[in-house]
């Protein structure tokens, strides 16, 4: 697949040798020109955003070091800032996020792509689309007044199960590192399927032919066959549903109790980056404070560089014989 | 200093917009706090409706944006639910070179509403009783600081589930700056700020985070503006002022918490816990920040005469709008400060 889509220049067939000329009227150099100035500017903004957030923070980064990332106080009255409690809320809700999401995700889209009449399938998709589109604060209003009530209702039951754990022990308010977990799996559960289940769509018939050909049942095929090789791809859209739960703001500062504090239990309030920042930004007054909040955005960005870039080194090691 | 650089481009954008569409006018810019712009919204427009020829454009951005924006002069006044501190005013001195004035527009308060199943009536709270709760000392509804100052209220032995804002904001100031004044602990454990270190409870975002998870939650108590309670019919409690009176937040008592107190030349003050009869402690005015020097004269003839109208006819709509107007004494003084700006 991927070798059969790769650019050619020299495959043009034209016998004379090009002038620049020539080659910049029929198109290819413009269009390379065009596409690296396309692809030059996502770097530059990358960097930019970088270098200003680094300059912005350096009054806090001299002032507290590498002890913002380890300190638990969040105190901008006294000018104390620790970043752990959020760096822990925003990694624990994503992963608890990426946790239910994934399973529903890819089962739905394997369910959509494979198993599901065409016609069914593409109608809900297209609602599954919908939901896609759908604002974060849509999603952090019906976490307030509809899933809130609803945990705190089914609540007993959980801890029923699973209150054995310190992780769903102590008191639950409604609010808490679990609700944003869960408000972001509905957040993010649309684009897994989405996009897994274009890749599950896009595997050659020759693949689940061949399969079939020797003797497999339908679902050996696709749990051997389709899923392997569609494998990057279904990837690729975890990779995308887990930026989009690291940096979502709106929806968890709704539900999560915004308690700067790290509790063992997944049933207490926490905070993230992104909320703290939306939160406070608007009023912060003074370079420490300020800087301290541009600093959180930084620590973001390097949470998010160095969790992706986990993620893409375990798919690689895994991955043999991906291909789309 | 300050990169609110997006909001400084809008405002740039919008008086560039408005410079095309109307040659003659003069469009004047302002942001700042967001707790009084239903009323300055309805204050300009109705101004703009007289003087067709002066927009005011607000954005309300928060108090601290509307300071650090009129330090940077990218507003031609800001606005802020806390009067500058003297290190912003001196910042404002160096960058500007004049002095910036505070005129007090209205006046807001802050309420405790609560969620305790089963108590319908407004409670009564002690000075003592709030910082407790919000300093996690008092833990139980049936605490005897509670029980002392409700007979007759059946409040049950339930963990009280303390509610505050977790975005910074003017509504925190007041009621942080109000528990500094009645408890010594507070105010060296916590402080004041627009946000702060909270020893206890959960952060709702804005008024309808806060009401939300008191609503949702038993056993719960909160604050949020005296309006947003009002206009969303919820049941707040009373509090205990400096004379001793239970007093429940109105219009009313809010004007007389203003009345009370002495007002300095810079206007400047802090009204919580004000002393008086049938005043309600846990009030404060809101301010415009205005220059003392305007460079452009048409502008600054613009805003004395905006801010002479607003004392006037302006007053005269804030109780419709459910904000407490200034007390009379109030309004003598900013009229005759209106000359200091130059």
């Amino acid at each position: 697949m991927a070798a059969s889509s790769t650019t050619n220049f020299s495959a043009r067939p034209s016998g004379r040798a090009s002038t620049f000329w020539q080659r910049l009227r029929s198109g290819d150099d413009i269009a390379y020109v065009v596409t690296l100035t396309c692809a030059l500017t996502i770097l530059a903004i990358t960097a930019l955003l970088v270098f200003e957030l680094y300059k912005n923070s350096a009054v806090p980064r001299h002032q507290f070091g590498w002890s913002f990332l380890v300190t638990t106080t969040w105190d901008p009255v006294a000018g104390q800032f620790g970043a752990l409690p959020f760096i822990y809320g925003t990694v624990v809700t994503s992963a608890l996020a990426l946790l239910m999401a994934i399973p529903l995700g890819v089962g739905a889209a394997i369910f959509l792509a494979e198993l599901a009449p065409m016609r069914i399938s593409n109608a809900l998709t297209f609602l599954i689309e919908l939901l896609a589109a759908v604002p974060s604060v849509i999603f952090g209003l019906l976490g307030i007044f509809v899933l809130v009530p609803a945990l705190v209702s089914i609540e007993p039951a959980i801890r029923s199960v699973l209150g054995w754990t310190p992780l769903f022990s102590g008191p639950f308010y409604g609010v808490s590192i679990f609700s944003a977990g869960v408000v972001l799996t509905v957040m993010i559960i649309p684009f897994i399927i989405s996009i897994s289940r274009e890749v599950i769509l896009a595997v050659p018939a020759e693949q689940r032919d061949g399969a079939l050909a020797l003797g497999a049942t339908k679902w050996e095929t696709t749990w051997n066959v389709v899923i392997p090789f569609a494998k990057k791809g279904i990837m690729g859209s975890i990779f995308l549903a887990l930026a989009r739960s690291l940096g979502e703001t709106m929806a968890v500062t709704m539900v999560i109790g915004n308690e700067p504090k790290i509790h063992q239990s997944l049933f207490a309030p926490g905070y993230s980056i992104a909320a703290v920042i939306a939160n406070e930004f608007a009023e912060a007054t003074g370079d420490l404070y300020l800087g301290a909040l541009i600093e959180l955005g930084l620590v973001l960005f390097g949470l998010t560089i160095i969790i992706n870039g986990l993620a893409r080194v375990l798919v690689l090691t895994t991955t043999k014989k991906g291909a789309i | 200093m300050i990169r609110r650089v997006f909001i400084v481009n809008a405002a740039l954008v919008a008086t560039l917009i408005m410079g095309v569409a109307c040659g003659q006018q003069v469009p004047i810019n302002a942001a700042g706090a967001t707790f009084p712009y239903p009323m300055y919204s309805k204050w300009f427009d109705e101004y703009h409706k007289k003087f067709p020829q002066i927009p005011i454009n607000y954005a309300s951005i928060g108090s601290g944006g509307g300071i650090a924006q009129v330090t940077a002069g990218t507003v031609d006044f800001g606005a802020s639910d806390g009067p500058m501190t003297d290190m912003q005013m001196k910042q404002f001195q160096d960058k500007r070179g004049s002095a910036i004035l505070h005129f007090p527009t209205v006046l807001g308060a802050d309420v405790p509403t609560y969620n305790i199943p089963g108590v319908a009536t407004a409670l009564n709270f002690t000075p003592e009783a709030l910082a407790g709760i919000f300093l996690g000392k008092i833990t139980k509804w049936d605490d005897p600081e509670l029980t002392k100052a409700n007979p007759g209220v059946k409040l049950p032995s339930s963990n009280i589930v303390v509610v505050h804002r977790s975005d910074g904001s003017g509504t925190t100031y007041v009621w942080v700056d109000y528990l500094c004044k009645v408890s010594k602990a507070w105010e060296i454990k916590v402080g004041r700020g627009t946000s702060v270190n909270w020893p206890v409870g959960l952060g709702g975002k804005g008024n309808e985070g806060v009401s939300g998870s008191i609503q949702q939650t038993a056993n719960s108590i909160g604050y949020v503006e005296l309006i947003y309670a009002v206009q969303n019919k919820m049941t707040y409690g009373k509090v205990k002022n400096a004379s001793g009176e239970f007093i429940q937040a109105s219009l009313a008592s809010v004007t007389a918490a203003a009345a009370g107190i002495p007002m300095p030349d810079d206007f400047r003050i802090s009204i919580t816990n004000a002393p008086g009869k049938g005043v309600y402690p846990i009030s404060s005015f809101t301010w415009l920040l205005i220059p003392s020097k305007i460079a452009d004269p048409t502008k600054k003839k613009a805003i004395k005469d905006f801010l002479a109208w607003m004392l006037a006819d302006g007053q005269k709509m804030t109780e419709a709008l459910s904000y407490a107007p200034l007390p009379r004494a109030v309004v003598a003084k900013e009229v005759k400060a209106i000359d200091k700006i130059q």
